[in-house]
């Protein structure tokens, strides 16, 4: 290359960058002008004038990415219309992606390079309650903020993290009252999985049938995670002829579970279930023949029926692909990115503890699943719907409850 | 108990006397392909569960083709076929490039095709993403059949049990009856010796293990119409596989049919009166008690060591 072509090059990179700079004050930093970053990032974390760092940490690999593939789907769906909009103070969101390989010690270490290394502003991220309570000290020293997206067992509130799915008693016990009501139902036959999530749910539901409900726990079952082989337990249900199963069954069990109920003459002409561990991703897995007339209670369905919705699944497919599906935590993990642009905005600052303590009280209205509110106790105001599956995967609303408060910590229940 | 009549104890009893023959059937269907492998030539294949996923997602693939082509109902025979064929195949490929190197060092190979096992499962999820999958069964597969109104008996579960069946046959017929299954009893016994009598023992290596192979892609196929299909699928049936096995006595084909059906009976008792994790742990207690005094097995092979 000659001088001259290489001074041209410079003189043309610069009046580039010149342009560059020039268009970035007029359009979108004239709003991060007003918010200088000396300001508004008092904790060193990964803010300039024009961007902010966050992270997002699930499982792209290992067991659970069949799971936690959602919530990253999600999260970047999120990011992305944050940023088509402007950003957050006027910064343009920019993603830190981190996989935790189905792995919790992996989990950690990865927060703790999140956090400590890239420094950024907000995690969203954990699937497993194995992988948060993981991550959870890291979080707490370094004082870092974490979304986490799905519904799990409660006992647990950080002023660190933000749950934005239910906690155990938000999708149990209207769930039981719809149903015992529905079908008149007296007897129950509890079934999960054989992990923490599923205990506590089954301690929750057995309470609250036994001492509000007046019924009857008639068996209580755990499978083995990854146990395929139903015919034993499918013949004591038999037996006991419960009014309803109510079942948290997880993971490649769960499609066992189905498909051998229904080899078994057990379908839903038969027998009731309600089932809280059932969301449009495992319907894939199953099949919508195996599951239709059953019951799943969740704060959310790919079909619900109102506008945010209606655009939320347009956004998504168009990001995704036509045949993505939504379930119940790709949701929950959705409004993580929200819930965050709007701590950040009220609180008028990206550190954490000015952030976290904004955030309680806020009402997002713009929620797919419709409107939430963030409690105090860092967990959301949300409503239980429950759905009755078709035979093409998708559900049928046929209950909505009141908004319900969350209770992580309840009282009687444990 | 007794709150209950008798018909509906009786049903029961015939329910679970099935239930009890169809895990004895997946048992062994797992089980038989490892038993050639482990049995006849003492390789550990830790990617044996993949071999049944390879089964597996064929059949997946092939019902997705026979969706677009409205032929449901009837590619599924064919499909275990296919089956064999594709996990025969891969086997083979996989003694040649890494087994055959490995033979006289037996820990390594369970290290490597433990490594074999992790990149398989990778492979799996790369190419068939990360969710899991199933096939779409024909209907005359599914539902289940009544003798009487009380008495359900799942048609898949039948389907397994009869293909377990026909499996064993072939096996026994391919060991015991055929030139093929000379040979490879023959290397078994004494390499040198069936080498010098002019026996390629290298090339019965090597069908020996494509053969198992094929066998656990059969089984892969027949647990489509049971359970989903993952990319970490396989590592669920591995272990289950290694009991029966283990517990049947390494050598024998016989051991392997006795001992999943011991032990699918146990389980599928103990989980019938007990809770079902209780009913696991129960059975494997057994074993261990077993094993602690038969080391070798239910079913001893009397080769001179």
């Amino acid at each position: 290359m000659s001088k001259t072509n290489r001074r041209q090059f410079i003189t043309k990179a610069g009046a580039l960058m010149g342009a560059m700079l020039a268009a970035g004050i007029v359009s979108g930093s004239a709003y991060a002008a007003d918010f200088a970053t000396a300001k508004v990032n008092t904790t060193k974390l990964a803010v300039t004038d024009t961007t902010v760092k966050v992270g997002i940490l699930h499982s792209s690999t290992g067991t659970m990415a069949i799971s936690e593939t959602g919530s990253i789907q999600a999260e970047k769906l999120a990011i992305a219309q944050i940023n088509a909009m402007g950003g957050v103070l006027g910064r343009k969101i920019e993603v830190v992606q981190e996989d935790g390989a189905s792995d919790w010690p992996t989990f950690a270490e990865k927060s703790k390079k999140l956090l400590e290394k890239d420094k950024v502003a907000a995690v969203f991220g954990c699937w497993t309650s194995a992988s948060r309570k993981a991550v959870l000290p890291v979080f707490e020293k370094d004082n870092g903020l974490l979304f986490y997206p799905t519904f799990y067992e409660g006992l647990e509130q950080s002023k660190n993290v933000f749950y934005t799915g239910q906690e155990a008693t938000q999708q149990i016990l209207a769930g039981l009252d719809w149903i015992a009501k529905e079908k008149k139902a007296k007897t129950f036959y509890l079934i999960g999985s054989d992990y923490i999530w599923p205990r506590t749910s089954m301690k929750i539901a057995r309470k609250h049938i036994e001492q509000h409900l007046g019924g009857k726990v008639v068996g209580e079952e755990y499978i083995a995670l990854g146990d395929t082989q139903f015919g034993s337990v499918i013949n004591k249900i038999k037996l006991k002829k419960p009014d309803v199963i109510y079942a948290a069954v997880v993971g490649g069990s769960n499609v066992a579970w189905f498909k051998q109920l229904n080899a078994a003459g057990l379908n839903s002409k038969k027998q009731n279930m309600l089932t809280i561990s059932v969301t449009e991703d495992e319907v894939l897995g199953i099949g919508g023949e195996n599951l239709e007339g059953f019951y799943s209670a969740m704060k959310y369905f790919q079909s619900l029926k109102n506008a945010n919705n209606e655009k939320f699944v347009a956004e998504f497919k168009k990001m995704w692909g036509p045949k993505a599906v939504i379930g119940d935590v790709t949701q929950a993990a959705y409004l993580g990115p929200w819930l965050w642009k709007a701590a950040v905005e009220r609180a008028g600052s990206f550190d954490v503890d000015k952030a976290v303590a904004a955030l309680p009280g806020y009402e997002f209205k713009e929620a797919p699943e419709g409107y939430v509110k963030v409690d105090s106790n860092h967990h959301l105001e949300s409503k239980l719907r429950v759905g009755k599956w078709l035979a093409n995967g998708q559900a049928e609303v046929v209950y909505e409850s009141d908004l319900i408060k969350p209770d992580p910590f309840p009282k009687g229940y444990q | 108990m007794f709150d209950y009549s008798m018909a509906e104890i009786g049903n029961i009893v015939v329910m679970q006397a099935f239930s009890g023959l169809s895990l004895f059937s997946v048992l062994l269907l797992m089980a038989l392909g490892l038993a050639i492998i482990f049995g006849q030539m003492g390789v550990i294949n830790m990617a044996h569960g993949e071999f049944m996923a390879i089964g597996a997602y064929t059949t997946v693939f092939l019902s997705r083709v026979a969706e677009t082509y409205g032929i449901v109902n009837y590619y599924f025979l064919f499909a275990i076929v296919a089956a064999f064929i594709v996990a025969f195949i891969i086997g083979y490929i996989v003694e040649f490039a890494l087994i055959r190197h490995l033979y006289k060092r037996p820990l390594d190979t369970l290290l490597a095709t433990w490594g074999l096992s992790l990149v398989m499962q990778q492979i799996f999820r790369s190419t068939f993403g990360a969710k899991e999958v199933s096939a779409v069964l024909p209907e005359w597969l599914m539902g289940s059949f009544q003798p009487t109104p009380d008495i359900d008996i799942p048609i898949n579960g039948v389907f397994v049990l009869v293909l377990a069946a026909v499996v064993t046959l072939g096996v026994f017929l391919f060991m015991f009856r055929s030139r093929w299954g000379l040979r490879v009893r023959a290397t078994v016994q004494n390499r040198v010796m069936a080498g010098a009598v002019g026996i390629n023992t290298k090339k019965v290596d090597r069908v020996t293990f494509a053969l198992g192979c094929g066998i656990a892609g059969v089984a892969g196929a027949a647990f489509t119409t049971i359970a989903s299909t993952g990319p970490t699928t396989g590592s669920l049936y591995i272990v289950d596989s290694f009991m029966v096995v283990v517990f049947g006595g390494a050598a024998s084909v016989l051991g392997t049919i006795a001992s999943a059906f011991g032990i699918a009976q146990a389980q599928s008792i103990l989980q019938f009166f007990m809770t079902s994790s209780m009913g696991k742990v129960a059975t494997l207690m057994v074993i261990v008690g077993i094993l602690m005094m038969r080391p070798e097995g239910l079913f001893a092979s009397k080769v001179r060591k």
